[in-house]
């Protein structure tokens, strides 16, 4: 019933590398950047009181548009009735911070650009008029030490799994990473325990391998991290790294000021992270404004996988935006997603029955939809491992600012197209 | 009524967020009857503004006595979003009924149905295989199968007979409910007479056609789709025209354009939605209809690059208002997404998921095997299951009752107590199951380790914080010294 595409034809293990193959169409249909401003029209969403309507209503009735009275036989209309649509604006007080990560020479570091994220004042692609003050950007994760990876994933990086310096190079030269994280995962005193001077030789390499911005990822104690990024932060003077991460756990260690203050005595981001719990993003929040601007800290509000929880995630993006946008300042900081994470839903990687597909895709697609769905609640930055779902998504960031580009007659006929 | 068009009504609602249980409660029987197995009317009240009872469950509303009452109630309480059905009968379907932007808001209702297209120059083999394929399709996600609903059928022919012929097999075919695809009214008015009774969408009244599918619907009373590509004033104007008509059951397609566009149709979703929940718009208060199928409408793409855009364009338009989507693929990859998300944004954000208490059983364990336990919450769960399983264990697992809350709030709440897992142990026996003593608690309940032994009489090892170290944990301390 489908045309056969005489390159994949039928062949269900279509592989990654035929996948990266295909993505540069992706990348041809990136073209007509044309932007129509809207006029804003404001209105406020002010009380709303009960309205009962005072004619008696037929029995029955459950929708609000009967309450009117349709007349019993309507006349129909001669002629189509014409009516105007007036955009509304809605009106949000807040504004979400900006961040800026890596910092060139002039700035005191050695990136050859920094990126900003944040600025937001409206929710995600919510008001045409207003699109985000800086896109999204994608971060590709390198690991200091071999890792388990899902096999769909390991295969674009099995060459570079042992050399994190030119695992970086390969993520920015031929995946387009617009920031590269770190993960120091051989400094977890339950594996490797690799000492802090091996973590800051380990970053010194990164630094000297790509010019974009970093982040740091630490192993998750909050003791082991406190020294590690203490002394990475140290060595990285004014690079404006991102501290990946800081927590309550690192408060109750007593471990936090440490880390907090050495940021901010170094030039550093840090990345503020909880478990899907606003009032613990809150107060982690004010225990940081202690220590460092809030125009230094990002939130990590936690991203679970698709099927194993990205509601959660969804939702608390979106309450947090929202609460901020309205006028919360303890919320009002930009946010980052491991997208990777999708990478623990079975459904992402496992072998399943035919009529599931194959893993080469449904993988990638896991993951692109992890992160589609959470830019769509308002994430600033992205940590991506597969390139089909990187290079999705540097398609459609860009695409998702700009209006004013539907052409209705390319879908006019979409009714009897022939498939 | 004469003249073009419906008085303007300035309303002013309260959204369902504002309605307190005394504005509803005033309104009911007030007899604590519980009949609605609720303690009182108050009670009743409470749960009906939170979305967790239906006006249905009032049995004494449905009297004589208590008529104007329930129209003053209905009216209260219905949704912004109106709630169209499709189909007839057991099988039909209800879309929309949104009563707010944000699922943090208030529980979305009507799950969106994926509609999977045919077309009528399909042969009638092919035509029966698909239906088939569309009809068996599922997936057993934690516990529930999800599945595909609708058909939607394509004249691709523009011949009415044909079309009317593809029907009739599909109808005879299938019970799931149609959407009938055709923008010549002659074509759709075959159709219609072919599915007689089915009560199908028709797709769609457009601004070429509008005068015969106003007809058409009102005649087979059948839900009637709006398409305006792009073009939001136009879809005001076939909205108010067709209102005008006198039709209320509408759909509304402002266009979906999966490429260029893109920004549009995010943007038209969110519009419509917004216009609806925050500004109470009735001419937006419709059900809206996304159809990533036009994703093969347009360019000489690969046909995978064509599935995954469509994989994607999907799964953000069930994020973004979508209360009925048309798709065409049928892979796994690109369905298996929709239907999981479309599971998960449709629970009600205020309860969380849970599994059924009890013993999980984990590759073959013996006599000497570990026994692990966790909480009923679905999510921890089903990521403790994936981990015992990635490692092959060989174990026990019991699944306590802490009305699905995760280990850290459970242990918070007192939902999981020393008390808490001696009644789990005890009411599944689990002595009787293996020849020790010894029970794995979750890391993050270290601190009941003491009274759980004097309270259950096991000695107690405190298992790792996240159950992906469970294996080195097992590795390095199980069988324990004893």
């Amino acid at each position: 019933m489908v045309q056969k595409n005489p390159e994949t034809g039928n062949h269900p293990g279509l592989d990654a590398e035929q996948l990266f193959a295909l993505a540069p169409h992706l990348r041809e249909l990136l073209k007509g950047v044309h932007q129509i401003e809207l006029e804003n029209f404001a209105m406020e969403i002010g009380d709303l009181e009960l309205f009962i309507p005072t004619t008696a209503a037929s029995p029955g009735i459950t929708q609000p548009g009967q309450a009117g009275g349709i007349p019993v036989a309507p006349v129909k209309p001669s002629a189509l009735i014409q009516e105007a649509y007036i955009p509304a604006e809605y009106s949000f007080p807040g504004k979400i911070r900006e961040v800026q990560l890596g910092a060139t020479r002039a700035e005191g570091g050695s990136r050859s650009h920094s990126v900003t994220i944040g600025g937001s004042t409206t929710p995600a692609y919510f008001d045409p008029a207003r699109p985000p003050a800086h896109p999204a950007v994608i971060s590709l994760d390198v690991f200091d030490m071999p890792v388990q990876l899902p096999k769909v994933l390991k295969e674009n990086v099995a060459d570079v799994m042992n050399d994190p310096a030119e695992w970086a190079r390969m993520n920015v030269n031929k995946f387009g990473a617009d920031v590269i994280t770190i993960h120091l995962m051989s400094t977890d005193p339950l594996f490797a325990n690799a000492s802090a001077a091996t973590a800051v030789k380990t970053v010194e390499s990164i630094l000297q391998a790509v010019d974009v911005p970093l982040i740091i990822g630490g192993c998750g104690d909050p003791k082991k991290d406190a020294e590690v990024f203490s002394a990475v932060a140290e060595m990285a003077d004014g690079e404006r790294l991102l501290i990946n991460s800081v927590t309550l756990d690192m408060a109750q260690a007593k471990t936090l000021e440490r880390v907090a203050t050495a940021a901010r005595d170094h030039g550093h981001a840090l990345l503020a992270f909880t478990g899907l719990d606003l009032n613990n993003a809150k107060e982690l929040n004010r225990r940081l404004y202690e220590y460092i601007p809030p125009e230094q800290i990002v939130m990590d509000l936690t991203t679970v996988a698709l099927g194993y929880g990205l509601e959660y995630s969804f939702t608390i993006h979106e309450r947090a935006r929202y609460a901020a946008l309205m006028g919360d300042t303890e919320l009002a900081h930009p946010t980052i997603s491991a997208a990777t994470n999708a990478w623990a839903a079975r459904e992402a990687w496992m072998k399943m029955a035919p009529e599931y597909g194959t893993r080469e895709l449904r993988g990638p697609v896991w993951e692109t939809v992890n992160a589609l769905t959470l830019l769509l609640a308002g994430v600033d930055l992205f940590l991506m491992m597969h390139p089909a779902a990187v290079l999705t998504l540097r398609d459609l960031i860009p695409k998702l600012s700009r209006n004013g580009t539907a052409h209705p007659e390319q879908i006019a006929d979409w009714v009897w197209v022939r498939i | 009524m004469s003249g073009n068009s419906q008085p303007a009504i300035e309303k002013k609602r309260k959204s369902i967020r504002e309605i307190s249980p005394i504005d509803v409660y005033k309104l009911l029987p007030k007899t604590n009857c519980g009949k609605c197995r609720e303690a009182n009317c108050m009670a009743y009240a409470t749960r009906l503004v939170n979305g967790e009872l239906l006006l249905a469950d009032c049995l004494p509303l449905f009297t004589a006595e208590y008529q104007s009452a329930h129209e003053k109630l209905s009216i209260l309480l219905a949704p912004p979003v109106r709630t169209v059905t499709i189909g007839s009968g057991e099988n039909a379907i209800d879309i929309g009924g949104k009563y707010v932007l944000q699922r943090h808001d208030f529980t979305y209702h009507n799950p969106t149905p994926i509609a999977i297209d045919v077309n009528d120059l399909m042969p009638e083999p092919e035509l029966l295989e698909r239906v088939r394929h569309i009809g068996q399709y599922s997936y057993n996600y934690i516990g529930r199968t999800v599945t595909l609903n609708a058909i939607a059928v394509r004249s691709v022919s523009g011949n009415p007979e044909t079309f009317a012929y593809a029907v009739r097999v599909i109808a005879n075919a299938s019970h799931l409910p149609l959407i009938l695809c055709a923008l010549d009214p002659e074509v759709m008015s075959a159709g219609l007479a072919a599915a007689a009774g089915r009560r199908p969408l028709i797709y769609a009244a457009t601004e070429a056609n509008w005068e015969a599918m106003a007809d058409l619907a009102l005649a087979h009373n059948a839900p009637l789709a709006v398409f305006a590509p792009g073009n939001l004033a136009l879809l005001r104007s076939l909205v108010k025209t067709l209102n005008a008509c006198g039709i209320r059951n509408l759909v509304l397609d402002p266009g979906t354009f999966a490429d260029e566009g893109l920004a549009d149709t995010i943007a038209n979703f969110t519009a419509i939605r917004a216009a609806a929940t925050k500004r109470f718009d009735e001419t937006f208060g419709y059900p809206l209809l996304g159809v990533p199928l036009t994703v093969w409408a347009g360019g000489e793409l690969s046909e995978d690059v064509l599935k995954w855009r469509e994989a994607i364009t999907a799964s953000m338009l069930l994020s973004r208002y979508s209360d009925l989507l048309i798709m065409h693929s049928l892979d796994g990859w690109v369905l298996l997404p929709q239907l999981i998300w479309r599971f998960n944004i449709y629970t009600d954000p205020r309860k969380p998921v849970t599994v059924e208490p009890g013993v999980r059983t984990f590759g073959r364990p013996d006599q000497r095997s570990p026994v692990l336990i966790t909480t009923n919450y679905a999510l921890t769960y089903f990521t403790v299951e994936s981990d015992i399983k990635a490692a092959n264990l060989d174990c026990y697992l019991i699944v306590a009752d802490t009305g699905g809350l995760s280990v850290e709030s459970a242990v918070a709440g007192r939902y999981f107590t020393a008390e808490a897992i001696a009644t789990a142990l005890k009411s599944n026996n689990v002595a009787a199951l293996v020849g020790h003593t010894t029970l794995i608690i979750p890391g993050l309940a270290a601190r009941l380790s003491g009274e759980t032994e004097e309270a259950t009489g096991w000695k107690i090892l405190v298992g790792p914080k996240d159950s992906s170290g469970l294996p080195q944990f097992l590795r390095e301390r199980w069988p324990p010294e004893s």
